[in-house]
């Protein structure tokens, strides 16, 4: 057993209790992580010691709640390595950071003639913005493809982008854990004058993360999937770039002076953060990243691609060839994100099976219908790992697909 | 929960398996109404003709669970040769089944659902009410306007 889940799984108080009268079994951290004792009780105290409006409050509680949260923002920018907290800005979730990227620098940057470059696995959330982006600009989107394995060809790189001003892509994929090679995409953008956002909601509660090294000029996240709380999420950007660009949304917190006649923006990153911020869940996905640094994004990346190899092991030697997983085979090249399909069987209908087994698997397009046409395929089942599964979790799935097979019969 | 066999019974699996009326219909005269389900990606196509106020003929199509794929070929069965007003009380009797109601559907008086009784389960797993409901729905898209 690993040694890591051994003692990460203790801290999460969800992960023992029973379902159906059977230990629950949770495979969907793609979708959202467990939270630790550690951020349940960092919200719970604020709540109960701590709860005030920031930033304006000239009174003992404010003051320390306006501490509270600079601090988690400080410990977020040296999780990401980012060079200054000024370009931490809070927002809900990776979508919302990817929605402000789009309609704050594209509405400024973009029109008819220029292009923006995406990949056939991307997530709705990295797709949508773009698609009404394009729908009042006239921008132009390009597709990188993938792959047989689900990796992206980037033979075309070059020439797709010619006339491309932003490339936004996926550092890991939300339905078939493939890691691209962001270094060097980002590398062969800015040789053309283009920026790089990254979609990292799956990439950076699992992989060590550098801005600096990423080569990135945007990175979007959720707190959510990091041990962190729902309604909280961050987008870095490059300083000079959120500098440039206008608000997205108004209200308070967002301005230095209102008058009748208009009104002049915050500084970064309050620029952004229109309105009371979340500030309980600012506090929980601090704990959470404090909580991941204290056992090391190292010891988490390891975890991950040691039992995505036992997982790849484990579920083919059991069900051969009724079981497809998709993805780059090499553990190393992917995350801990398994999609599959066992023989004909839909995918809601695997779930449901698992289900009764207190096996917690997702069912359905992942929120990235172009990648499913990709496959071929209306919907997946998806298993996914974090730092609290071990190898029994990954026995009970296989033992209960056995059960799929026996309900819906050879396909 | 509720056991499987309540969800996955015999006669379910076999339409899943042997679907009835599964295919196309030349559009006119018959009519055509697609369904999704965006939480899971099931996708149902329907055609119907109607003639003198009968469902003269229905087909279907589309992919998804063996819930939404069974429903439909059991509902193309349970109202071919129908006349509109009974394809509505069956379409009301079963929605009722799945627990949805709407204004007086109290005193409508509940029709023989035949086959459909089968999915009866259904309504003890809420998540898949969708998958069952699906193809009424289309199939109703396609019968008005």
């Amino acid at each position: 057993m690993s040694s890591l889940a051994a003692t990460a799984k203790a801290d999460f108080p969800l992960l023992h209790r029973d379902v159906y009268g059977k230990p629950i079994v949770y495979l969907d951290s793609a979708a959202t992580s467990q939270k630790p004792q550690s951020v349940l009780d960092a919200m719970d105290a604020y709540y109960r010691t701590v709860n005030a409006n920031v930033h304006r409050g000239a009174y003992h509680i404010a003051d320390i709640a306006t501490q509270a949260m600079e601090e988690a923002r400080a410990n977020v920018q040296r999780f990401i390595g980012a060079a200054s907290p000024r370009e931490v800005i809070f927002c809900r979730n990776a979508t919302e950071a990817i929605n402000l990227v789009a309609h704050s620098w594209g509405r400024t940057n973009l029109s008819a003639g220029d292009a923006v470059l995406l990949t056939h696995m991307e997530h709705h959330a990295n797709i949508v913005p773009w698609h009404m982006l394009a729908a009042e600009r006239g921008t132009e989107l390009r597709w990188l493809h993938l792959d047989g394995d689900g990796r992206l060809d980037l033979r075309d790189l070059d020439r797709l982008l010619d006339g491309v001003r932003l490339v936004a892509f996926s550092a890991m994929s939300n339905v078939l854990g493939t890691i691209p090679p962001v270094r060097r995409i980002a590398d062969a953008a800015h040789e053309r004058g283009a920026l790089v956002l990254v979609d990292g909601a799956q990439y950076v509660p699992h992989v060590p993360t550098d801005v600096g090294e990423m080569g990135c000029d945007f990175l979007a996240f959720s707190g959510h999937k990091m041990c962190g709380p729902t309604g909280i999420g961050v987008l870095w950007g490059r300083e000079e770039l959120l500098e440039a660009m206008p608000p997205f949304l108004g209200g308070g917190e967002m301005i230095l002076n209102v008058t009748t006649e208009g009104f002049l923006a915050n500084e970064l990153p309050w620029k952004f953060e229109a309105g009371t911020p979340a500030i309980a869940e600012v506090v929980g996905l601090g704990a959470a990243v404090d909580y991941l640094s204290a056992i090391g994004m190292d010891a988490v990346r390891r975890h991950d691609v040691s039992l995505t190899a036992y997982a790849l092991r484990t579920l083919t030697e059991r069900h051969g060839e009724l079981l497809t997983i998709h993805g780059p085979p090499e553990p190393a090249a992917r995350g801990g994100v398994l999609s599959f399909a066992y023989g004909n069987v839909h995918a809601h209908d695997i779930s449901q099976v698992l289900d009764e087994q207190a096996v917690c698997v997702r069912a359905g397009h992942h929120c990235a219908k172009p990648l499913m046409r990709c496959l071929g395929a209306v919907a997946t089942a998806r298993a996914s790992v974090y730092i609290y599964n071990d190898e029994s979790d990954i026995d009970h799935l296989a033992e209960a697909l056995d059960r799929v097979g026996d309900l819906f019969g050879p396909q | 929960m509720p056991g499987l066999e309540d969800l996955y019974r015999e006669i379910v699996l076999d339409h899943y398996r042997n679907p009835r009326n599964r295919g196309e219909l030349p559009c006119p005269p018959a009519r055509r109404a697609e369904g999704f389900n965006p939480l899971c990606g099931d996708e149902v196509v329907v055609y119907a003709e109607v003639a003198d106020g009968v469902v003269a003929d229905v087909r279907f199509g589309g992919q998804g669970c063996s819930i939404s794929q069974s429903t439909a070929s059991m509902m193309s069965v349970a109202v071919k040769g129908r006349p509109l007003a009974e394809v509505e009380k069956l379409e009301r009797s079963f929605k009722a089944m799945m627990s949805i109601v709407s204004d007086g559907d109290e005193v409508a008086p509940p029709a023989d659902l035949g086959d459909l009784e089968a999915l009866r389960g259904v309504v003890k797993f809420p998540v898949r009410i969708k998958c069952a409901t699906l193809c009424w729905n289309t199939l109703a898209e396609s019968l008005h306007d």
